[in-house]
C-alpha cells in the first residue's frame, strides 16, 4: 500500500478544509475520508485509491435515524448498513430499502460499511480492479478491456464506448426508488442533491462517477414519507443465494387502489453503470391493473434502451423478468 | 493490564502513529505505520495469531474479529483508528481448559477440515448468537455467508451453531 499521512477529523468544518486541498473528489483523489473503509481500504490495497492524506472521519457526529415532522426518514452518513437495514422505521415504512441492503455483502461488511460509503462504493468491474490492465475509469484514455473481454457482469444500460462498468450498489437502487435526497457540506456551499442527479453517466469520463467536488461532505441522506398502503420488495438475483452482487436487481414500491396501481415507482440494479429508474415505464402502470400484462409491458419499456455485450444479453430478458416479478410481490 | 510494544512496525515514511488498543481486556500501547492493518497488528504486533489472513480483501471472513461487540473483517480496518474500541480475538472467546460453548461444539461436530477458516468462523458463529438470525439451517447459511471454507465443512459448521443456539433455549442467551 503507497504511504499516505493519517488525521483524524476534529470536527466537520476540518474534515472539509483538509479534503478541499485534493484536486478532484473523484477517481485520483489526492485525500480521502476514511469511514467503514470496506471500499477504500481494499482498493488501497490494490493500487487502484492512491491517496496522500488520509481524514477518519469516524468519530465526528454523522449518525443517528430520526424520522422528519412530515413522515419522512433522515439518515445520518456515517449510519452503518447493519443499523440501517434493522432500523424498525425503516423495515416498517421502506422495506425495499431494508431487504436491498441485506441482499448485499456480509454482516461483517454491513457492520461497518457507512450509508455515504455505500453510495460511493465503486465497480467490481475485474479490469478496474487490476491495475495491470488498462482501465478509461482508473486511467482516462487508456481503454476498456471489458468491452471486448469478460463482461458478463457488466451493464446494458448508460454505458459508453469508454465504460460499460456497473454499479454494485444494492442499497442505492432501493433509495433511488424512494426518491432519497444526499445532503452534503462542502467547502464553499451546502446542498442538497436528489439522488437521481448524484450520479453521473461515464460517457467520455468515467472516472467521474457523481457530482461531488473536493472537500464535499456527506452529512446525510433523506428519504420522504410514504403512503400508508404502500407495498415495497426488492428481488435480487444472482449466482450464488447470497453474499454476491447482483445479475439485476429491482426495488418496486407500489399503492393500489381500488384494484388499480394509485402509484408506481421501480428502480433497477446490476444492469445499470448508475442505479437505474425509468419514470415513463413506471407512468404506464397507474391506473391500470396489476397484471402480468402490464407488468411485463413496463418492463420493455424500461429496458428498451439496452446495449448489452458480447456476454450479457442475458441480462435484457432477465431484468425485465425480475422486474414484472418484483412488481407481483410488490402487489400481491 | 496494559502492554507495551514497538516492534513490527515500519517506518519508512517516519509518519508512524501511536495508538492505544484494547484488546482481549488488555490494553496495548503501540505505534504503527498508518497503513498497518488491524489484522497484520494482531498477528505481527501482538503476536495473537489465532485471527487469519485469508483473501486480505473482506471477502473470505477468516479475519474476523469483534469491534465493539460486533464481528467485522479486520483486514479492512486500520490499526491506527481502533483507539477506544474494544476488539475481541479468537483467543479471548476461552482457552484450552475453559472453551467457550462454540468452540466446544465445532470441535463436537468436527466443523473444519484443515482448521485456516475455523477461527473466523466462530467469531461469526458467536457473533451471530445476538444477531437477528431466524431459527432455520438457511438462516444461519445466510448469516455466515461471510465465512468461506475451501475444505466445505459447511453442514458441520451449521450443525455446531444449530447446536448451541437449541442449548440456549428459544430467543434466549445462555
Amino acid at each position: 500500500m503507497k504511504v499516505f499521512a493519517l488525521e483524524r477529523a476534529a470536527d466537520r468544518a476540518a474534515a472539509i478544509a483538509a479534503a478541499a486541498a485534493s484536486t478532484t473528489a473523484q477517481q485520483g483523489a489526492s485525500v480521502r475520508f476514511l469511514a467503514g473503509g470496506t471500499t477504500l481500504i481494499d482498493l488501497m490495497k490494490l493500487g487502484v485509491e492512491l491517496p496522500e492524506r488520509i481524514v477518519d472521519i469516524t468519530r465526528l457526529d454523522l449518525g443517528g435515524i430520526e424520522e422528519q415532522a412530515d413522515g419522512g426518514v433522515s439518515i445520518g452518513a456515517s449510519v452503518t448498513n447493519s443499523d440501517l437495514a434493522h432500523n424498525v422505521l425503516v423495515r416498517q415504512r421502506y422495506a425495499a430499502l431494508s431487504e436491498a441492503i441485506l441482499a448485499g455483502a456480509s454482516t461483517q461488511l454491513r457492520n461497518v460499511a457507512s450509508l455515504a460509503g455505500n453510495l460511493l462504493q465503486r465497480t467490481r468491474c475485474v479490469y478496474f480492479r487490476n491495475t495491470a490492465t488498462p482501465c478509461n475509469k482508473r486511467e482516462p484514455g487508456s481503454g476498456c478491456p471489458a468491452i471486448t473481454g469478460a463482461n458478463r457482469m457488466m451493464a446494458i444500460l448508460g454505458t459508453s464506448d469508454a465504460c460499460i462498468a456497473s454499479n454494485p450498489s444494492d442499497m442505492a437502487v432501493a433509495m433511488l426508488a424512494y426518491d432519497a435526497t444526499v445532503h452534503v457540506e462542502g467547502a464553499s456551499k451546502s446542498r442538497s442533491i436528489a439522488l437521481n442527479d448524484f450520479f453521473l453517466l461515464p460517457q467520455a469520463r468515467p472516472d467521474l462517477e457523481n457530482v461531488l467536488e473536493p472537500g464535499d461532505l456527506i452529512t446525510h441522506v433523506t428519504m420522504p414519507a410514504r403512503p400508508a398502503a404502500e407495498r415495497s420488495v426488492y428481488l435480487k438475483l444472482r449466482d450464488r443465494v447470497s453474499y454476491e452482487f447482483a445479475l439485476v436487481s429491482t426495488a418496486a414500491a407500489v399503492v393500489l387502489s381500488d384494484g388499480r396501481m394509485a402509484s408506481v415507482r421501480f428502480a433497477l440494479g446490476g444492469v445499470g453503470t448508475r442505479p437505474w429508474r425509468v419514470p415513463g415505464a413506471e407512468q404506464t402502470l397507474i391506473g391500470q391493473a396489476p397484471t402480468e400484462q402490464n407488468f411485463r409491458r413496463a418492463a420493455d419499456l424500461a429496458l428498451a434502451g439496452a446495449r448489452p455485450q458480447s456476454q450479457n444479453g442475458f441480462k435484457v430478458e432477465l431484468a425485465k423478468r425480475c422486474v414484472v416479478e418484483t412488481l407481483k410481490r410488490a402487489t400481491r | 493490564m496494559s502492554a507495551q510494544h514497538q516492534a513490527g512496525t515500519d517506518r519508512a515514511d517516519g509518519t508512524s502513529v501511536p495508538v492505544s488498543l484494547r484488546v482481549n481486556g488488555t490494553t496495548h500501547a503501540v505505534v504503527v505505520d498508518p497503513r498497518m492493518t488491524l489484522l497484520d497488528c494482531l498477528r505481527e504486533v501482538l503476536h495473537l495469531t489465532g485471527t487469519k489472513k485469508g483473501c486480505d480483501h473482506g471477502q473470505c471472513g477468516a479475519c474476523t474479529v469483534h469491534i465493539d461487540g460486533r464481528r467485522a473483517n479486520s483486514c479492512l480496518a486500520l490499526a491506527a483508528v481502533q483507539d477506544g474500541r474494544e476488539i475481541t480475538t479468537i483467543e479471548g472467546l476461552g482457552s484450552p481448559g475453559k472453551l467457550h460453548p462454540m468452540q466446544a461444539a465445532f470441535l463436537e461436530h468436527d466443523a473444519y477440515q484443515c482448521g485456516y477458516c475455523t477461527s473466523g468462523q466462530i467469531m461469526s458463529a458467536v457473533a451471530l448468537l445476538s444477531e437477528p438470525c431466524g431459527p432455520s439451517d438457511d438462516d444461519v447459511r445466510e448469516f455466515m455467508s461471510g465465512n468461506i471454507c475451501r475444505c466445505g465443512a459447511y453442514p458441520n459448521i451449521v450443525a455446531a451453531i444449530q447446536r448451541v443456539r437449541r442449548s440456549q433455549g428459544p430467543g434466549g442467551k445462555s
